[in-house]
């Protein structure tokens, strides 16, 4: 039989409605490469056992005829999903041995199409970090290396074992979340595909929050079609979220035409960036002649606040996980630190659970709330935020899609990035004012660097429009033929 | 504005991390570093711009108010690192 490790989800699909093989056969492959991928770090937590069981009842499911979308697919799940049952870490000390009595409502729903889980990816402390250097379960490795350099690269965050798990051929996809490039970001680094569909198109409960006006679940797979599959299947309407929101999820695989003709491509001068690295423009200019090739329109757009979405961010989300954060006092779930008193062992606790990245931003985030500053910084971001977001609305006016690269650079070496987490948070740049947004996106691998390193581009439409991004995302992928697979040096 | 090691202080009390003495100093000039950066948004003019109170264009649910959960203490205090008979325990509070 053929490596199964290498199908996509649709042809996985298709070869087990065929009965070409089981899912047991399948999910047996995937176990055997994550195993030999573990010099990788992408996971923390692996349930080989429960995939096998779940394998099997899929089997038997499909025998019956009541195969769901997803049925036998093994994938991973970002560990910030809670799982019933399953160790749950957002990559932190203070959740030590957090076992959820629940189950997230985007991976039930995966599991209700019959999708079948190999463990728990690894990812930056609660998802703060753009590298994976975050993580109390150490760093996740890029399955990508430069030509002719065998240092270690970060795959990008915060979800970096899910695209690292995706990249490897571990696992066929991997939920990720993203709050301002955590999906897209790591999928460029990567040489996959990572969609953040729109604010309120995937449930966000059970996913341990950071900032509940940014967090949004997505898919992480290797083509546009399996994230079409894979987003149709985690999402929907959930009461148990108050943002949720109320829309039939639509055939996201059925706006897959590969026909943009007449589709406006807006192109936002406020990304052609002073120094960036010449070939992420280089590769920019070449998505934009696959498109007009395409018979797509290119307008050239203007989104004037752009530069100012990164601070704003760098508010709005740590003022918001200060308080989501709140929780977790050593009372009710994870790691106890004791101390003098009450308030002793909630400081001790949470100075000795929380990393470094995390207390930075939980410290920015109660400042900026604080009695005397929340007018001056989250009021003000928060104002900030609506002129990005009218933006966007004003460039929707002109144009059906934007175009842009997603990340400013390829993916670089553990600690290259230096001491100054302002470097660190340079890497979202092109992600987050679609997040503040709340826009769906989608990095789609176009093209490799001079050192042979995988490079995105985004797509960008209006809210609840992601079957524009699908449809041209579809195009940009077919233009691109991205066929690349790192050099599996981590099987020894 | 930017932070003296007072301040530090008094906002790692108000978030309950405890921050040693020798890390206030360090601490207060990465926070001033990031600050810095973000007084750009003063560059701004919102002068007549409403907050983003709502990501998507939507306002919030009403539901009936009904309990539609609970029932099971046993499950809730599960991961507690210490409780007793389905409550959690914490430290004396009250002398």
């Amino acid at each position: 039989m053929s490596d199964l490790t290498k199908l996509t989800i649709a042809a996985a699909r298709d070869g087990l409605a065929a009965g070409d093989f089981s899912s047991r056969e399948l999910t047996a492959a995937h176990i055997t490469a994550m195993e030999a991928a573990e010099p990788l770090n992408a996971f923390i937590t692996k349930t080989p056992e429960k995939a096998v069981e779940a394998a099997t009842d899929s089997d038997t499911r499909r025998g019956k005829g009541e195969a769901g979308k997803m049925d036998g697919i093994p994938i991973a799940i970002k560990d910030l999903y809670c799982t019933k049952d399953v160790l749950t870490t957002a990559a932190s000390h203070i959740l030590d041995g957090f076992t959820p009595k629940y189950e997230s409502t985007v991976t039930a729903n995966l599991w209700a199409e019959g999708a079948v889980m190999l463990g728990k990816a690894n990812l930056d402390e609660f998802a703060m970090g753009s590298s994976n250097e975050t993580s109390f379960y150490g760093n996740v490795a890029n399955p990508w290396r430069r030509e002719g350099d065998n240092r270690m690269l970060v795959p990008g965050g915060s979800s970096g074992g899910s695209a690292s798990s995706v990249a490897s051929f571990s696992a066929m996809g991997a939920t990720g979340t993203d709050t301002g490039g955590s999906i897209r970001q790591p999928a460029s680094f990567t040489g996959i595909v990572g969609m953040k569909p729109t604010y309120g198109r995937c449930s966000r409960w059970g996913v341990v929050a950071f900032a509940s006006s940014l967090d949004q679940a997505g898919p992480m797979t290797r083509t546009v079609r399996d994230s079409a599959i894979m987003l149709e299947a985690m999402a929907g309407f959930d009461p148990k979220d108050s943002t949720s929101v109320d829309l039939t999820v639509p055939n996201f695989e059925a706006a897959l035409t590969g026909d943009i003709r007449g589709m406006k491509i807006g192109i936002p001068n406020e990304y052609r960036l002073d120094g960036i690295n010449p070939e992420i423009n280089a590769l920019w200019e070449k998505g934009i002649d696959w498109m007009k090739s395409a018979g797509a329109e290119i307008v050239d757009i203007s989104l004037p606040h752009t530069k100012y979405a990164l601070p704003a961010y760098y508010i709005i989300a740590p003022a918001e996980a200060s308080s989501n954060l709140a929780r977790y006092d050593g009372v009710k779930y994870g790691l106890r630190v004791e101390g003098e008193d009450l308030n002793d062992m909630y400081a001790s606790t949470r100075a000795e659970g929380f990393g470094a990245e995390v207390k930075r931003r939980l410290l920015i985030g109660t400042y900026a709330l604080s009695a005397g500053y929340y007018d001056a910084y989250y009021l003000k971001a928060q104002k900030v935020r609506t002129k990005i977001s009218d933006d966007f609305k004003e460039a929707f006016k002109q144009v059906d899609a934007i175009l842009t690269p997603t990340a400013p650079s390829a993916a670089f070496a553990y600690g290259e990035k230096g001491d100054d987490p302002l470097e660190m948070y340079l890497n979202d740049v092109f992600t987050v004012p679609a997040s503040l947004a709340g826009l769906p996106g989608i990095s789609v691998p176009a093209g490799l660097s001079e050192e042979g390193l995988p490079l995105g581009l985004q797509i960008l439409a209006k809210p609840f429009d992601e079957e524009t991004v699908f449809k041209a995302a579809g195009v940009l992928e077919e233009a691109a033929a991205f066929a690349a697979t790192p050099a599996d040096w981590w099987r020894g | 504005m930017s932070l003296d090691k007072a301040t530090v202080a008094k906002v790692a009390n108000l978030a309950r991390i405890k921050v040693e003495e020798k890390d206030l100093e360090p601490m207060a000039a990465e926070l001033n570093n990031i600050l810095g950066w973000i007084e750009q948004l003063g560059e701004v003019d919102t002068e007549t711009t409403m907050p983003m109170t709502s990501v998507a264009d939507m306002k919030l649910r009403w539901r009936a108010d009904e309990v539609t959960d609970g029932g099971y203490a046993e499950e809730v205090v599960a991961n507690a690192p210490s409780s007793e008979d389905n409550f959690f325990a914490v430290p004396k509070v009250i002398e």
